[in-house]
Parts: C-alpha cells; structure tokens; sequence
C-alpha cells in the first residue's frame, strides 16, 4: 500500500517536474570543457530545439542527457529524475535517435525495430506490435521487409527514429536528425518528427539548421561554449533580439553596394549585402517610417527596386546577433544549406 | 505547418513494464551480432578460406622445407594453427566492436535500459560461438590436409576443448583492442599486434630453431604455452596444461572487467 503511495507519488513528481533541468551542468574532457555551468529549465508539452554552433555542446547536451556521459559536476535533471542517481530510470524514459542512423544494415527494418523493443523490455509479442505501429506511422511499410544497408538516407533515419520511439519514450532526444541528409530526407524526417510532436511526444532536437528549429520547435535554447546565452518560445526570442529588417532585392549586383548605404543612412545600423539573392539588408529601429525614408533615397539614387520590405528577423539573424563574430562562419554555413557536413 | 499524418497509435504503444533482464538483454545483443557475422560474406565466408588458405600455404608450400615434430610436419603443425586461428581471424571482433562506437551503435545500446554488463556479455557470447566455429572448420581442414591423431580420442577433444577456450579469452582481447583503438581502421592495425605472438611462438615452427635473442620472448610469452598444451594434450601428456590455463585466467581476469569498465563510456 504505502510503495503504491510511493510510487504513484513519484509518478506525479515526475509528470509536474519540467522536462530538462539543467543547473550548473559541467562536463570536462580532460582539459576540454565542453559544457560549462550549463543552466536550462525546460517545460514539458514543447518541442525544445538546442541551437548552437560546432562544438558547442551541443551533443555533449544530449549525450548527458541520455546518461551517455555522467556530469563532472552540476546537476541535470530528465523529469524529475537525476541522471547520475538514477540513469536506469532516465533511460526508461528518452529515446535517442542520432547524428548517425544507429540501426543494423544487416537486419532488415522490422528485424531492427523488434530488436531495439525487445532491450526496452517487451515481450517478443508486444515488440512485434510496438514494431507494426512505428512501420505505419512512419511510413516504413514497403521497406520494412528489407535490410536497412539497402534504405535512402532518409529512409535509414526514419528507421532509426522509430527505433527509438518503440519503448514508448516520454521524450525523443534528436541529436542533429537531419545532417547529411539531402533535402527531399530532410523533409521526410521533419514530416515524421511534426506528426510525433502533433502526437504529444515531448522531443528535445539538436541542429545548426535554423531554418530546422523553425519548423519543428516551439522553444528554443541557443548554447555557446558551454553555456546557455538565450532560451525561450522562438517568437519570443525573435522579438528580444528586437528591430525588424528592412531588406531590399535590386536587379543588378552592381547596385548593391549603393542599396547598402542607403540603408545605413535610413537605419543607422551596418547593412548585410548577399549577392548571391541581390539583396540588402539592415535592421530597423524606426519601421515603416524608416521604409519610407529608404524607399524614398533608393528612387533618389535612381536604383531600381525589385522587392522591399519590412519583415521580422530571420533565425539566422538572431542566431548572429546572439552568438557574435565566433559564430558568423558557422551561422552562414548553416545558411547555405546546401553544404551537408560529412557524417564522417 | 502541415501535418502528413495522424499520429495516436504511436502513442498506443505500451510501455513495457520492466527493462529486460540481463541474460534476455545479451542474448538480443548476441543475436544481432551473430546475425550480422553470417549475413556478410566478407566476414563468414572470407574469414572460413582465409584460415584454410594459410593452412594449405604452411601445410603444402613451407612445410616440405620445415622439418619438426616426431611425426611429420603436418602433426606438428596443425595443433598449433588450430589454437591459434582466432588470432587472426579474431581482427574482426576488434573491428566490429570500433564499428559499433563509431557508427552509434554501441551509443544506441548504452541509451536503453539494458544491463551494462550484458552488452559485453552478448558480444564476448556470440563473438566466442563464431570464433569457436571458425577453430572447428579449421580443425576439419587440418584433418583433411593429412593431420592424424597420434593419441586418443579424449586426449583430442580435451585439445579442442582447450582451443574453444582460447577462442573465449582471445575474443575478449580483442574486444578490449577494439575498445581503445581510436577509429576501425586503427583497429585493424592494432589486431596485428597479434600475428606477433603468433608467429615468434611455437605455433609454425620450434622456438628452439629460432636466434638466441629471440628465444626468450618465444619462450615467456602466453601463446608457446598454451600451443604446447595442445600438443600435448594430443598425445596424452598434460604437460603445460597448468601453464596454459593460468595464462587463460589471468588475460581473462584482466580483459573482462576492463571490456565492462570501457563500455559504459561509448
């Protein structure tokens, strides 16, 4: 009676405690300190993107919190539950899915899920049945008969995703879920994490794709070296970051650069030229007056407008912004999608 | 936002109510890995004629000019390459263990709530049972390239016997090189280290005929002994038996818990 009390207690504890709790989380390699008095608290019932540029911390996060890695020092908490006291219950209760497509290229899709069910605990009949529902939900039916090393890229993390969904996970830990990927996997795999989350599956993702937090989160920690530098609902932190964009698109690139110093004078705030699009732009304190004001200058000048407007930041920006010079190079890599890291 | 699918049955999957128990937990890692051991031809056929080949090439292309053993080259030889066959063809369980840590694998098995010392114990099981095979079809093709028993039934088979526990403590050693080695390919080359104590051993050739100053390590290293056990065992003596089985206990006692300790770090 009083362990029944006990544990429906604790049941409770956990179904109120926030998602992630991380206080003063410390994690060292040697003289490498990857995660350095990391403070986060994460409410339950939101999908929390992890942004931040290489190296981070960001997998050392998800590693910790997947009682890869013990803390060397501070204190994360997944539900309630402390990872270094009680990892076993921590590991009861996440799924993880990788930067690698962690399945078996030679076991077949259905053979994969029924194994990774099986070491969550189900019997072989309830793995069996864990297995068909992930096969339909994730669309896995006509592959699931064959070897996974025979899959697309999308294919193979779409398995691995259901991998670690088949012990009924509380939280879905994605450690960058769609590096490497070309973009027809990418939008698989966010199709399939938007129905989890549609679902109710609390999912804690990874990434430097900013344009991949904005699809699929609704809150948003940025990390860099080591510690949290900003954390809250995305349009939140869109907004701290303040000033909309004025941002123009001429016809010539040779126009740019006087398109660009139009907009410094208007706005007072340095402009970003990208040639590639043929665009400037620059943040605006003063909005539509200042629009005006640049509108007005551009046709001064005689340099023709194919678009302007007035819009809020972009991710990127706020990333930029947050994160300083040290990002820049990372944060106009993950710009340019097309570059795919080697998962080498 | 679109949303592609409905998504409740996910959420009907129940949640097991206990973590597996260790024993059911290593045996789904064992039969994972045996699985993917005789679902590559690279690793099952190749390992299989790669023994068979250095065989052929000691039995039939060196052994006309290497003169040892009371009986002929072929006895003498075959008991020795027998016991030792899973230093060589063991390379694959250090590779496969690196390609584990590497790919994720090894990281998706320590996130789930299985027992630690059960992801050792499935690998060292089913990595003991394919190397165990790989020791019979080489015995097989000892007896097919002229290898007779000089002595009993029983005294073979407590040979054999002796081999299949090499194949056990050889593959928890090379679980431990391919728990250090720092990328797959290193761990190809740290197997190598291997052919070392295979080849300055007793196992080809008498340590005696080999240079005084090489003598000593052909002597005091573990392999010798555990060669001439089986030797003997073959011809009913139990000389170094104890020896052998010593050696056994202690790589053993040394490698098992430093296999468990380094696994919980993926």
């Amino acid at each position: 009676m009083r362990l029944n009390e006990q544990v429906t207690r604790s049941a409770q504890a956990a179904q109120a405690a926030p998602l992630l709790e991380a206080s003063g989380l410390t994690v060292r390699f040697g003289k490498v300190t990857a995660l350095d008095g990391l403070d986060i608290t994460a409410p339950q019932g939101k999908a929390l993107a992890i942004l931040g540029p290489n190296g981070a911390g960001k997998t050392t996060f998800v590693r910790t919190v997947a009682t890869l890695l013990r803390p060397t020092s501070g204190r994360l908490r997944v539900r309630g539950r402390d990872v270094a006291a009680d990892p076993v219950a921590v590991r009861r209760d996440i799924g993880l899915a990788g930067q690698f497509a962690a399945v078996e290229p030679t076991m077949t899709g259905r053979e994969n899920l029924e194994m990774t069910a099986r070491l969550f605990g189900h019997s072989s009949s309830a793995a069996r049945r864990a297995a068909a529902i992930v096969i339909e939900q994730l669309s896995l039916g006509e592959v699931a008969g064959r070897r996974s090393g025979t899959y697309s890229g999308g294919q193979r993390r779409r398995l691995d995703l259901g991998a670690s969904l088949v012990g009924a996970p509380r939280l879905l830990l994605l450690d960058e879920p769609t590096t490497g990927l070309d973009p027809a996997g990418r939008r698989e795999v966010w199709d399939a994490v938007r129905s989890l989350v549609a679902g109710g599956t609390d999912v804690v993702l990874t990434t430097h794709y900013l344009d991949e937090a904005n699809e699929l989160a609704d809150h948003v920690i940025v990390i860099d070296r080591g510690r949290a530098i900003a954390s809250g609902p995305l349009g939140d932190l869109k907004a701290s970051v303040g000033h909309d964009v004025i941002e123009v698109a001429v016809p010539d690139v040779s126009l740019l650069d006087a398109a660009g110093q139009i907009l410094q004078r208007v706005t007072s705030s340095p402009p970003r030229i990208d040639r590639g699009s043929r665009r400037a732009s620059a943040r605006s304190a003063g909005g539509a007056g200042e629009l005006r004001a640049a509108i007005g200058f551009l046709e001064d000048a005689a340099i023709p407008i194919d678009e302007i407007g007035l819009r809020r930041p972009t991710l990127d920006e706020v990333f930029l912004a947050l994160t300083g010079d040290r990002a820049a190079g990372t944060g106009d890599r993950a710009a340019g999608r097309s570059q795919d890291r080697s998962p080498q | 936002m679109t949303t592609t699918q409905t998504i409740a049955p996910i959420a009907a999957i129940a949640r097991p109510s206990a973590p597996p128990r260790g024993a059911r937990a290593a045996l789904e890692v064992a039969r994972r890995a045996l699985r993917k051991y005789f679902r590559t031809p690279g690793l099952s056929v190749m390992g299989v004629v790669q023994s068979a080949l250095f065989l052929f090439s000691f039995r039939y292309v060196f052994g006309g000019a290497i003169q040892a053993g009371p009986s002929g080259y072929v006895n003498y030889l075959v008991p020795g390459y027998v016991a030792t066959i899973v230093l060589f063809t063991g390379g694959g369980v250090a590779v496969a263990v690196a390609e584990d840590r590497a790919q994720g694998f090894t990281a998706r098995l320590l996130s789930l709530p299985v027992p630690r010392y059960a992801i050792v114990a499935g690998r060292a099981l089913a990595d003991s049972a394919t190397n165990a095979w790989s020791i019979l079809v080489t015995a097989a093709f000892g007896f097919l390239f002229g290898f007779r028993l000089g002595g009993t039934v029983p005294g073979g088979l407590a040979a054999l016997g002796l081999c299949l526990l090499y194949a056990v403590v050889f593959t928890v050693v090379f679980i431990v090189i391919g728990l250090f080695a720092p990328s797959v390919q290193a761990a190809q080359g740290l197997s190598l280290i291997a052919f070392v104590f295979a080849f300055i051993s007793s196992t080809y050739v008498p340590a005696a005929s080999m240079p005084g100053w090489l003598q000593p390590f052909s002597k005091y290293q573990p392999i010798t002994p555990m060669v001439d056990a089986v030797r003997a065992l073959i011809l009913g003596s139990g000389s170094d038996v104890a020896l052998a089985l010593a050696w056994s206990a202690l790589l053993l006692a040394v490698c098992t818990p430093i296999a468990v300790l380094r696994y919980r770090s993926a």
